[in-house]
């Protein structure tokens, strides 16, 4: 027969490892059967529920710190619950006599004015204001907290990138500054490869795989998982890229995230092809759009874009090719007689394309509303239902899709014309006799407009397909015979390195106040790293009353 | 939103750059601004008779009979409960005074006047160790010390300052900090710097070499002859950056025994009061926390203005009176820091690198932090008469600093 009892001790806060260790030193004592120590918030109560603690009839809140322990008699019970102060105490780090610990950001900051960074991973919904103490004290943020509203994260972080900060968080797991390993960061070579990751775990996986090949790492930085969503902009993300396109000791940047979306992946494309250095990516479950595009890789794996990246750290002797395209001024307007063509096309810029349109639509955002009204960067499939009926396809007839040329030629904001010429043995018999002309006149009214042209065709075609390359090449279309040829072509008028905005504040040191979990300070001391660790507690001791008078402090 | 921060920063430069010097010795009726006939000052927030602690009723009474208007225990708490006789705060009367703090009208007092901002303060005479009637005793002894340090004490120490010009009492501070006092619970050092500024003029006093001897004797070796100096330095100080339209800082903060209050610079007079606390230390041989009377006394201006246990750092020889450790010392200077507003212009630590005291308690601070001023004080006997039974440390109650935000609150924030 057990016997449970519990004890709630109202406001004390201990951050959830040392309650862990407690826990564990309570159940290694003789007799005790279980024992859960925990901040009563509903989450934990659940937790304790669900292994089989009747909690009935014990109220407290999420500030109380409330003990549980099922022991074989009462007196074992109230023996344990009695020894929770000597083990908190035992479990301390020894700290030293005389180390005194600071209870503040700001009086930390005092004992090491020179500190650059600050590690918070106090309960989320404390973590905002701490972060906001931590910029205006001019430091960068590790952010390891989760429960951080979207809101605030983008707030942070555009404070943030206003000081030249990085806020790495909410919920950044992992991350390498200068050598010093935080949250999960796994022991790895140093070296030139440089990560930034909104995937805690995806960058560890890379890193190790990276370490695994004999590579090393720069610097790894952590966005947290949120960082790409369009509320956040990717700020952080953008920061880490340009930081490490800087960064001396970095000759390859491995960037990884879940994909993000269409105009914030053309932005971070556009900024990681400007940055003169190998660039690989790992958009995690997106199709491939190619292997590589001028100084990009892409990579369909963690572990491929730790062996592309080791790769290219090998050979960083090596000059990129730059292509010598001029820069696209306008936008792109595909007119496809052949669906899987157009749809390959779709597939292969909408990484870097945005806003993009089309009728053979990926996404539901890129689902054009008139097929007859190109809108930014459009692709059409002409050859789709709603252009055949009662005519036929035009890889026949080119009737339709010449006017709609004509169309995209009028329109001002029309930078390229994309068109595809399909020979064989069905097909029109001569299809550039009828579309050489309108590009001639098209390049007559317009001289800046360009045009690229795809002829899929054999060599034996009986459209006589030399020719028929020649005529288009004769009125100033460039002609390419794959896809993945038109897609390095239209990627390589891209603008490149965009201005960013930023600049992040860097030195190559890294001396940290750690705010929150006492796991982080001890593991930047066995790293010999600097570090101060600040002895949190939740302001006011959690009293709502007061912490909404304080709270009218802040808002200055 | 009213800009506390400045508000704050103005308080502290006021109370850094206030400059008391001791001019004088009066008679408290003659200068203490509302003191009257039938009124007696007392340490700490406003309390009754009835409320009043052991030691408080001891020294009530014994002034009572210092000024010839009692006789006996009995007919001074006739007069007291009668409403013949007023108490009242020295706090509200710019006076303070050690544990009782019971000041009566022909009572001799310091004045100490800040040259900088043009306010006085006011403190009793120290009675040194022993059965003294700031602890309660009122024997005949007790009141025979009182007359003494009423008269001959008082002339010669006051014709010795006239002598020298009056005494800086910050700059005499800063030094004594210097040589292992904290102000409050250890003032060695300056009793005996007291003692070396005055004694060359004493002698050439108007007076007897036997009561010349006497007193350059007492001042010397009374190691608190300079806490009253002090604490009139102190209030000096923190009255000028009382009243200060916007300001979260404590101004005041004293015990009557029963009740701790405290007073913030924003706030105007408004006390804000809770139960005194146990002081936890040491015990003199012979007594136990049984004996123990509540937190009492006026000396917490020390820590309000920046002293006090505040500068504990400088002062480790302390530790072995309050029952602590050097480092003890150290991490209570370094804790204090967490809620103060400003490092002391005048008042450095040597062991901190020279670093300036922690200065101008903000109750905003405090209760964010959880972390409430430490102070420094010797423990009273629950019994009128007893004395001194130890010293140690006390926390005031959390309650007042809560009660001032919320005021604030409704003041500025609403």
């Amino acid at each position: 027969m057990t016997t449970t009892k519990f004890e709630i001790r109202a406001g004390t806060y201990f951050d959830s490892v040392v309650l862990m260790q407690l826990q564990k030193s309570l159940v290694a004592l003789d007799g005790v059967d279980d024992a859960g120590v925990v901040m009563a918030t509903p989450a934990n109560r659940e937790v304790l529920i669900s292994t089989g603690f009747s909690l009935d009839g014990i109220t407290a809140s999420p500030d109380d710190m409330l003990i549980v322990v099922k022991a074989i008699d009462e007196v074992t019970a109230a023996d344990a619950i009695s020894q929770v102060d000597a083990l908190l105490k035992a479990n301390r780090s020894s700290g030293g006599a005389g180390d005194f610990r600071p209870k503040s950001l700001r009086v930390a900051a005092e004992l090491r004015p020179d500190s650059n960074w600050v590690l918070v991973s106090v309960p989320g919904k404390y973590a905002a204001n701490v972060v906001h103490e931590a910029l205006d004290l001019g430091k960068h943020v590790f952010l390891y907290s989760d429960n951080v509203s979207l809101k605030e994260e983008a707030e942070l972080k555009q404070k943030g990138r206003d000081k030249g900060l990085l806020v790495m968080g909410p919920d950044c797991g992992t991350a390498i500054i200068n050598g010093v390993g935080l949250g999960f960061a796994n022991s790895v070579s140093s070296g030139n490869i440089g990560i930034v990751a909104a995937s805690g775990t995806g960058a560890q996986a890379a890193s190790v795989g990276i370490h695994s090949r004999g590579g090393g790492l720069s610097q790894v930085i952590g966005t947290g998982g949120r960082d790409l969503k369009s509320d956040v902009g990717g700020i952080t993300f953008v920061q880490g890229l340009q930081l490490l396109a800087e960064d001396e000791n970095t000759d390859v940047i491995v960037l990884i995230s879940k994909p993000p979306s269409a105009e914030l992946a053309s932005k971070i494309i556009g900024i990681a092809r400007g940055c003169g250095k190998p660039v690989v990516i790992n958009f995690i479950g997106l199709a491939v759009p190619m292997r590589t595009m001028g100084n990009l890789s892409f990579a369909v794996s963690l572990d491929e874009a730790a062996e592309i990246a080791v790769q290219q750290s090998n050979k960083h002797d090596q000059q990129q090719n730059h292509n010598e395209l001029p820069v696209l001024n306008g936008f792109v307007r595909g007119l496809f007689s052949g669906g899987t063509l157009a749809y390959e096309t779709v597939l292969g810029v909408q990484l870097s394309f945005a806003p993009l349109f089309s009728n053979v639509a990926i996404r539901p955002e890129q689902k054009i509303a008139d097929i007859n009204k190109s809108v930014a960067h459009t692709i059409i499939d002409m050859g789709e239902d709603e252009f055949t009926q009662g005519r036929l396809h035009p890889m026949m007839d080119n009737n339709l899709r010449l006017r709609r040329l004509q169309q995209e030629v009028a329109d001002p904001e029309t930078g390229l014309i994309l068109l595809d010429v399909v020979l064989g043995e069905g097909a029109h018999a001569d299809p550039v006799s009828e579309i050489a002309p309108l590009i001639a006149e098209a390049k007559n009214t317009r001289p800046e407009l360009e045009v690229v042209c795809l002829v899929v065709a054999s060599a034996d075609d009986l459209q006589n397909t030399s020719a028929q390359i020649e005529a288009l090449e004769a009125v100033g279309a460039q002609v390419y015979r794959t896809v993945g040829d038109v897609l390095a072509d239209l990627n390589g008028r891209l603008p490149a390195s965009p201005d960013t905005g930023t600049s992040v504040q860097w030195s190559d040191k890294m001396s940290a106040i750690n705010v929150g979990v006492e796991t982080f300070y001890n593991s930047l001391q066995s790293q010999e790293a600097e570090v101060i660790h600040v002895d949190w507690r939740p302001p006011a001791g959690g009293n709502k009353k007061m912490m909404d008078i304080l709270a009218k402090f802040k808002k200055k | 939103m009213i800009d506390f921060e400045a508000a704050n920063n103005t308080v502290v430069e006021r109370m850094m750059s206030a400059r008391p010097i001791l001019k004088r010795i009066e008679t408290a009726i003659d200068v203490i601004p509302g003191m009257r006939e039938n009124l007696l000052l007392h340490a700490g927030p406003p309390i009754t008779w009835e409320k009043a602690s052991g030691p408080l009723r001891g020294a009530i009474v014994g002034a009572l009979i210092f000024e010839g208007k009692a006789t006996d225990w009995d007919s001074a708490v006739e007069l007291v409960t009668s409403g013949q006789i007023d108490l009242e705060p020295c706090h509200e009367h710019a006076t303070v005074g050690p544990m009782a703090g019971v000041t009566s009208p022909s009572m001799k007092v310091y004045v100490v006047e800040n040259v900088v901002h043009g306010n006085v303060a006011y403190s009793n005479m120290n009675e040194g160790y022993g059965k003294v009637l700031r602890y309660g005793a009122y024997s005949e002894d007790v009141l025979e010390k009182l007359h003494w340090l009423n008269n001959s004490f008082s002339d010669l120490v006051n014709q010795a300052l006239d002598s020298v010009g009056g005494l800086d009492i910050r700059a005499m501070l800063s030094e004594s900090l210097h040589m292992g006092d904290e102000g409050h619970n250890r003032n060695k050092a300056g009793s005996i710097l007291y003692a070396a500024k005055l004694a060359p003029a004493i002698t050439l006093a108007q007076g007897s070499d036997e009561e010349k001897s006497k007193v350059i004797a007492f001042l010397g070796e009374n190691a608190l002859s300079f806490l009253n100096p002090v604490m009139a330095g102190c209030k000096a100080m923190a009255d000028a950056g009382h009243g200060v339209e916007g300001s979260t800082i404590m101004t005041v903060m004293a015990r009557n025994g029963t009740e701790l209050g405290i007073k913030v610079s924003g706030l105007g007079n408004q006390w804000f009061t809770g139960p005194v606390g146990q002081p936890d230390g040491l015990y003199f041989p012979g007594f136990t926390l049984d004996d123990a009377n509540g937190d009492i006394g006026d000396s917490t201006i020390t820590e309000t203005a920046g002293i006090g246990a505040f500068a504990m750092a400088t002062a480790p020889a302390i530790v072995t009176f309050i029952s602590g450790t050097p480092e003890l010392a150290l991490n209570t200077t370094m804790e204090m820091y967490e809620i103060t507003t400003a490092e002391h212009t005048a008042f450095t630590i040597p062991a901190l690198g020279f670093r300036g005291t922690p200065t101008g308690v903000d109750i905003r601070k405090v209760v964010e932090l959880g972390i409430r001023p430490q102070i420094n004080t010797g423990i009273a006997h629950k019994n009128p008469g007893v004395g001194q039974v130890g010293a140690g440390l006390v926390l005031p109650p959390m309650n007042v600093f809560e009660d001032a935000l919320v005021a604030y609150a409704e003041k500025y924030l609403s």
